[in-house]
């Protein structure tokens, strides 16, 4: 796919000069998230255990299967591709097979396109003569929304091809991987990042771009709004510069489509059914999206020091039964309304 | 003639109304040289489409305007055949892909391939993609919308895609986060008074102001019901006096009624009748939940706090029902039945208290 994407950019790139008319049009800016990847896997952020066996495999040292798991935004796949960018340099194209869950991933695929690549022996020198590993990596990106079946055909595939292939899964919850396949691999958590790397990072990257970000507030509530999530706080910081021209606390707040804190209060706060009424019209007209509003009052209500146990208890219950009827596409208006009525319920009978 | 709706919709991002600052921004995305995938959500009446007509003249000029109405037909693989209606200009195209049902993953698929494959006729036409708006973001089922994530990555240099939701919590966020989500919110009573006020004074008519809150109070902060409510009421009498009746959607007069039938008397007869008037608000194309969240507003009116719980608690845990089950009827039906039941049981025991 990345082939793709680069022939179609080409071809709109030697258009203009066909044409002649037009003066070269410069090709539109990447997005920050892939032009900071890391390089090299020293760049990688935190993880110290990973980046520790990444170097050993790459001092010339064999490389397990590997699987990789933790939340989103931690540099999973920045890590195996700044290993396989080193590992093989330039032929780095034909050794590396990469899957994501936006490829076609069923059975069948597995079946013959990762069996056929991983049955292709290499050499272990490059064409110029240079040593490199004698072997291929397939790396299966977002493994957990493969399919069992489609797991359960990679086991054989696997063990057989040692000799030849190495695979990197990569997922975010382990436990969606079937345990043959686990037990196969060496496992690596990503630890969610420490808040300052996070925010030394993104530092980084803004005044690489020449972007303004005045003093650490609001990268404060960057890293804030994205808890962890690196890629997040990347996209969010440019999507606000995109849109506002400069980045600021409350374009960050609105291109992330948090809902603002004093509603989150507000709502929390209710005390009769009239009030509710109207918020919950008001919040659903200024299109907030209720699901955010479940997710950060999920926080707030544990974090809050004027509920007792018992209140804190049978609201979480609550929101956890209006959260899953949301997924299932409920009308926001009437989970919110019940989740209101509850509220009010545990505000009245402390 | 057309309707004032259309008649005044703003055609130039700087003659909108509200949201200013928006507009300005959405501007200066214009000119910027990358143009990203867009999801634009608010409630309906707040003026998505219009914001994103006015873009598609900014980005295109007033080519984008000529509109044309076209039958696309697809083939689904398992060989059935379905069409759909689109709506397109040499730059952009719309569609509802809701339209089809389940099938909606199979029209996103060969639509935006289609359009992705064909580069832009005209060369020297300033912008190297098209644009595909697709409506109702948030109905489109699971598999559509995991089949628009991939594609949206993979045609991202010959095509964009504009995507309107009423609300983003049925969104999955791999679509947000691959976008940039413009938030609409709905206007406000006194921006609604103002563009009332405005509209009128195109037309040549003199609204009083007391008529015009009013307006603006029943149409719920949706303008475009507000501007159709405002020409009723002209339709109705002019001069306009402010103390005119404002005409009001029938459908919800009817589930007025409907929850005042149950709320006089619980009875299987009667929850006969109800049925009876259940089915002709389906009939009349009003949405399920809609009948659902204007049944509750009115049942709870006047309850005590706890009933007013209980009943809000079976109103969401029906039309949670409702949208895995796929007949509204019994869902509305077990609602009225229960708040029937909830009702009656407190009137009882209210008058066994005061014997």
């Amino acid at each position: 796919m990345q082939a793709f994407l680069k022939t179609g950019k080409l071809s709109a790139a030697d258009k203009p000069s066909t044409s002649g008319s037009k003066p070269s049009k410069k090709k539109p800016p990447a997005p920050w998230v892939e032009k900071y990847r890391p390089k090299t896997i020293d760049d990688i952020v935190d993880q110290g255990e990973v980046v520790q066996v990444l170097r050993e495999c790459l001092s010339g040292g064999d490389l397990p299967h590997l699987l990789f798991y933790g939340p989103p935004g931690t540099g999973k796949t920045s890590a195996i591709l700044a290993a396989a960018r080193q590992l093989f340099g330039d032929i780095t194209r034909d050794r590396v097979l990469e899957l994501n869950a936006s490829d076609e991933r069923g059975i069948q695929v597995i079946r013959d396109k990762v069996k056929s690549f991983a049955q292709l022996t290499v050499s272990n020198t490059k064409a110029d003569g240079r040593p490199c590993p004698p072997y291929k990596l397939v790396i299966l990106d977002e493994a957990d929304s493969m399919t069992t079946a489609a797991q359960a055909a990679l086991r054989r595939t696997m063990e057989r091809e040692t000799r030849t292939t190495r695979f990197c899964l990569i997922c975010n919850y382990v436990s969606r991987i079937i345990p043959p396949i686990t037990s196969r691999c060496s496992k690596f958590r990503f630890k969610p990042l420490a808040k300052e790397n996070v925010i030394k990072r993104l530092q980084e990257v803004c005044s690489a771009e020449g972007v303004d970000v005045g003093d650490g507030e609001v990268l404060q509530q960057a890293v804030h709004t994205c808890d962890g999530d690196l890629r997040r706080a990347l996209t969010a910081l440019q999507c606000c510069q995109r849109l506002l021209g400069k980045v600021t606390a409350d374009g960050l707040i609105e291109v992330t489509g948090l809902v603002p804190d004093n509603l989150v209060n507000e709502y929390l706060s209710i005390k009769n059914y009239n009030e509710l009424e109207i918020f919950v019209k008001k919040f659903l007209m200024d299109a907030y999206s209720a699901s955010q509003l479940l997710e950060q009052l999920s926080a707030a209500v544990v974090c809050a020091g004027h509920l007792t146990n018992k209140q804190k208890c049978v609201i979480s219950e609550k929101l956890a039964i209006c959260s899953h009827r949301l997924l299932d596409g409920g009308a926001e208006f009437m989970q919110l309304t019940d989740l209101g009525c509850t509220i009010i319920m545990a505000n009245n009978n402390p | 003639m057309s309707l004032w709706v259309d008649k005044y919709r703003p055609k130039d991002l700087m003659k909108l109304d509200y949201h200013k600052d928006q507009a300005t921004r959405l501007k200066n995305l214009v000119q910027q040289s990358d143009f990203p995938h867009l999801l634009v959500y608010g409630p309906s009446g707040a003026g998505k489409k219009t914001r994103i007509m006015c873009l598609l003249r900014e980005l295109y000029g007033s080519g984008a305007e000529r509109l044309r109405q076209e039958t696309m037909h697809f083939t689904t693989p398992s060989n059935k055949k379905i069409e759909i209606m689109t709506v397109s200009s040499n730059y952009h195209i719309e569609v509802n892909p809701t339209d089809v049902g389940i099938h909606d993953r199979v029209v996103i698929m060969d639509l935006v391939k289609n359009v992705a494959q064909t580069h832009q006729i005209d060369s020297s036409g300033q912008r190297e993609f098209k644009v595909v708006i697709l409506n109702e973001v948030d109905d489109l089922t699971k598999d559509a919308q995991h089949a628009l994530r991939r594609t949206m990555e993979k045609y991202v240099a010959t095509c964009r895609l504009i995507l309107i939701a009423n609300s983003i919590s049925r969104v999955i966020p791999a679509i947000r986060s691959r976008c940039l989500t413009i938030r609409v919110p709905a206007p406000t009573e006194n921006e609604i008074v103002t563009v009332l006020h405005s509209v009128c004074k195109k037309e040549g008519l003199s609204l009083p102001t007391e008529l015009a809150m009013r307006i603006a109070k029943a149409a719920d902060r949706n303008l475009r019901r507000a501007l159709l409510m405002c020409e009723a009421c002209k339709v109705q009498k002019y001069p306009f006096t402010p103390d005119q009746k404002v005409p009001e959607p029938d459908w919800q007069q009817y589930i007025r009624e409907t929850a005042s039938m149950i709320l006089t008397e619980q009875s299987p007869k009667k929850l006969g009748e109800v049925r009876q008037k259940l089915y002709e608000l389906i009939i009349h194309g009003i949405p399920p939940d809609m009948i659902f969240s204007g049944l509750l507003c009115e049942l709870v009116r006047n309850c005590d706090i706890s009933m007013k719980c209980q009943i809000a608690s079976y109103a969401a845990e029906y039309e949670h029902r409702m949208r895995l089950g796929n007949k509204p009827i019994f869902h509305l039906e077990a609602f009225v039945a229960k708040s029937m039941a909830i009702y009656k049981k407190y009137v009882e025991e209210s008058l066994g208290d005061a014997f």
